[in-house]
């Protein structure tokens, strides 16, 4: 097993290859720069020092450096941002939404944004309700950006590389548990193409779909209900938005059952999104409705107790496994 | 006017872009009344001299970020005026095919990178293009213009402080036209001069008559000039006014009676172009050539704005994303 690495050493490979391949990739956001630690996740360690100037702390004005990213990138540059938790990109939502999903089409395709915003989130940290969020709703239902959301070192490395090569605005997120968690190292240099997503495991029974931290979550259920004779296939969508459809809709064609797993909360989600797309074109072909399984619609809670009664529990997931199979 | 005097070549040249600007913003409001376009237009009438004054010192290498009161820094910039009206009709040969409209045009060939129409949020980007400049060791000034509302708006701060830092080759201009939407300027900002917040970010404010074209001259190329030198970002503040509103529709009645009849007395453009023929600077035939020259531009571009098709209904999937 010595020859497996975690997330955080896969994205700094990541970066320092995207860093050394071209010269346009530039990196900033708090304390990326090593004076001030490379980062506080250490995932941009080393690259001040091999890079320099192309590596910048910033002040902590989100607003400020997610804006200068979208200038820099309409001219060439291809910037890599980090804004620290996900709950801070509240602060430069119009730098975002406004801007770098816009200006492509706001300028008829002139101008275009080619720009990484890595960021972190996750529950099971006690940090609260500011700390904590998954909002990719936010930015999927926002054309013109896509949303990565890799769950395992090698895929965190070959979506970053994706990432920093593709030509739209890319939110990136990373997930706090999940970054020490040891994985089959990436080969160096692949490159996985946005919008496609993973089939994982197939099976013939049920999908089970997911990202980012469910796919921790889902393999473990899957092999417990392998054992009471169901066969489950994992997608993992890798890319959030936009949607690889073709992977989903032929996965839950043949399996004819689906059930859809995110820690970001229920209502408005993900979740919904895949449901109603398959509802739409499979309707007549499920064997059961599509099932979601997600967070408590409430506030990320501080309390130990509490975040566990907020997040699903693997008991969530085989229950709505067993809905579709009755 | 503030002495010493830019070179008779560019004073016209001033004088050409005022034109230019005034001729077109009096032919936009005329057709709208005609009910022939349909827009939200924040006429800039009476802000001329300031885009006028700045641009005659840029080429089309430098940067221009400015915001839905902007037309007048676009054709300043040198957008062509042409493709300005095209994309206000709605048409395919517009700067950005009609889907960006007056709050977003675009041009990069003229270095009009970024319209914006959200207060102040043009500054950041306004940054991150300055910062492209420094990482490659280029020449290029990169302006970005707003409000005196945009004061008191958290990217103005953000952006200052940035720029700062990392010295950035950005100059703030600050067009202040005394009202922030319809709020006057005195009851929304805490300084009396917006150009004394620079102190703060430890960068050169300038307080500037930007209704005197010499004046605003004099502050653009200090300015410029620290920028292309790697000396660091500048804010001016410019004083001017605004005689349409907020946007065309809005009549104005949050503006003191008298304080806006002052301002029209003081209306720049007739003001300047006065000063050049008393002066000697400029004939009146040579006066009245250019404005020939500029009014048959106007009817050339708005012929050729409505000579072109309508863009079409399905450019709506297009530019989204990158083409596969």
């Amino acid at each position: 097993m010595s020859e497996q690495i975690n997330t955080i050493q896969s994205l700094n490979w990541a970066l320092h290859d995207a860093m050394e391949a071209d010269k346009n990739v530039i990196v900033f956001g708090e304390e990326v720069a090593d004076p001030e630690g490379g980062g506080i996740m250490k995932c941009t360690a080393g690259l001040s020092t091999k890079y320099g100037d192309r590596v910048r702390s910033t002040p902590i004005s989100e607003m400020a450096f997610t804006g200068a990213a979208v200038g820099a990138a309409i001219v060439g540059f291809r910037p890599v941002v980090e804004i620290m938790l996900m709950n801070f990109v509240a602060v430069c939502m119009d730098q975002i939404t406004n801007h770098a999903a816009k200006l492509r089409f706001m300028s008829g395709g002139q101008t275009h944004v080619p720009m990484v915003i890595r960021t972190m989130t996750g529950s099971g940290f006690q940090t609260g309700g500011q700390h904590a969020d998954f909002l990719e709703a936010w930015f999927c239902h926002t054309p013109g950006i896509k949303v990565v959301m890799p769950s395992n070192p090698a895929d965190a490395y070959g979506l970053m590389r994706g990432a920093i090569n593709d030509d739209d605005p890319v939110i990136f997120v990373e997930h706090l548990a999940s970054y020490w968690n040891p994985g089959a190292p990436p080969t160096r240099g692949t490159v996985i193409p946005l919008g496609k997503a993973n089939v994982v495991k197939t099976g013939k029974d049920v999908t089970l779909i997911g990202y980012s931290r469910s796919m921790l979550d889902i393999p473990v259920v899957a092999a417990t209900l392998e054992k009471s004779g169901v066969s489950c296939e994992i997608i993992d969508l890798r890319t959030v938005s936009p949607l690889d459809m073709d992977t989903i809709l032929t996965s839950v064609k043949k399996t004819g059952r689906a059930v859809v797993v995110h820690e970001a909360v229920k209502s408005f989600g993900v979740g919904a999104e895949v449901s109603a797309r398959i509802h739409e074109t499979l309707f007549r072909e499920l064997k059961a409705p599509v099932q979601r399984v997600a967070s408590v619609d409430s506030a990320v809670p501080f309390a130990k107790q509490l975040e566990a009664a907020f997040l699903y529990s693997h008991a969530d997931i085989e229950q709505a496994v067993r809905r579709t199979l009755t | 006017m503030s002495s010493p005097l830019p070179d008779r070549r560019t004073l016209v040249a001033i004088y050409r872009k005022m034109a230019q600007i005034k001729l077109n913003d009096d032919r936009f409001i005329s057709l709208m009344k005609a009910g022939k376009m349909v827009m939200p237009y924040y006429s800039a009438r009476g802000q001329e001299c300031i885009p006028a004054a700045i641009s005659v010192q840029l080429t089309n290498d430098d940067y221009l970020v400015t915001i839905y009161r902007g037309i007048h820094d676009m054709i300043a910039k040198g957008v062509p005026p042409k493709l300005i009206w095209a994309e206000l009709a709605g048409r395919s040969t517009g700067t950005c095919k009609g889907k960006g409209g007056p709050m977003h045009v675009t041009h990069p060939e003229s270095g009009c990178m970024v319209t914006t129409g959200v207060v102040g949020a043009g500054m950041p980007i306004g940054c991150g293009l300055a910062l492209a400049t420094q990482l490659r060791g280029e020449k290029r000034v990169t302006v970005t213009n707003f409000g005196d509302g945009a004061a008191n708006i958290g990217a103005f701060h953000e952006s200052m402080n940035l720029a700062s830092v990392w010295k950035l080759p950005v100059i703030f201009v600050c067009q202040n036209n005394r009202f922030a939407e319809h709020t006057a300027f005195a009851k929304g900002t805490s300084v009396a001069r917006i150009a004394d917040r620079a102190k703060s970010y430890n960068m050169p404010g300038l307080h500037v008559d930007g209704n005197d074209p010499v004046a605003m001259y004099h502050a653009a190329k200090e300015a410029i000039e620290r920028a292309r030198s790697g000396g660091g970002p500048t804010l001016i503040e410019a004083m001017t006014f605004r005689f349409n509103g907020h946007l065309i529709g809005d009549p104005g009645d949050y503006i003191p009676k008298d304080q806006y009849a002052a301002a029209v007395a003081a209306d720049p453009y007739p003001k300047y172009r006065k000063w050049l023929v008393d002066n000697g600077h400029a004939k009146e035939a040579e006066l009245a050539t250019l404005e020939g020259e500029v009014s048959a531009e106007v009817d050339a571009a708005v012929k050729f704005a409505f000579d072109s098709p309508l863009t079409d209904g399905s450019e709506v999937y297009r530019d989204v994303y990158a083409a596969a």
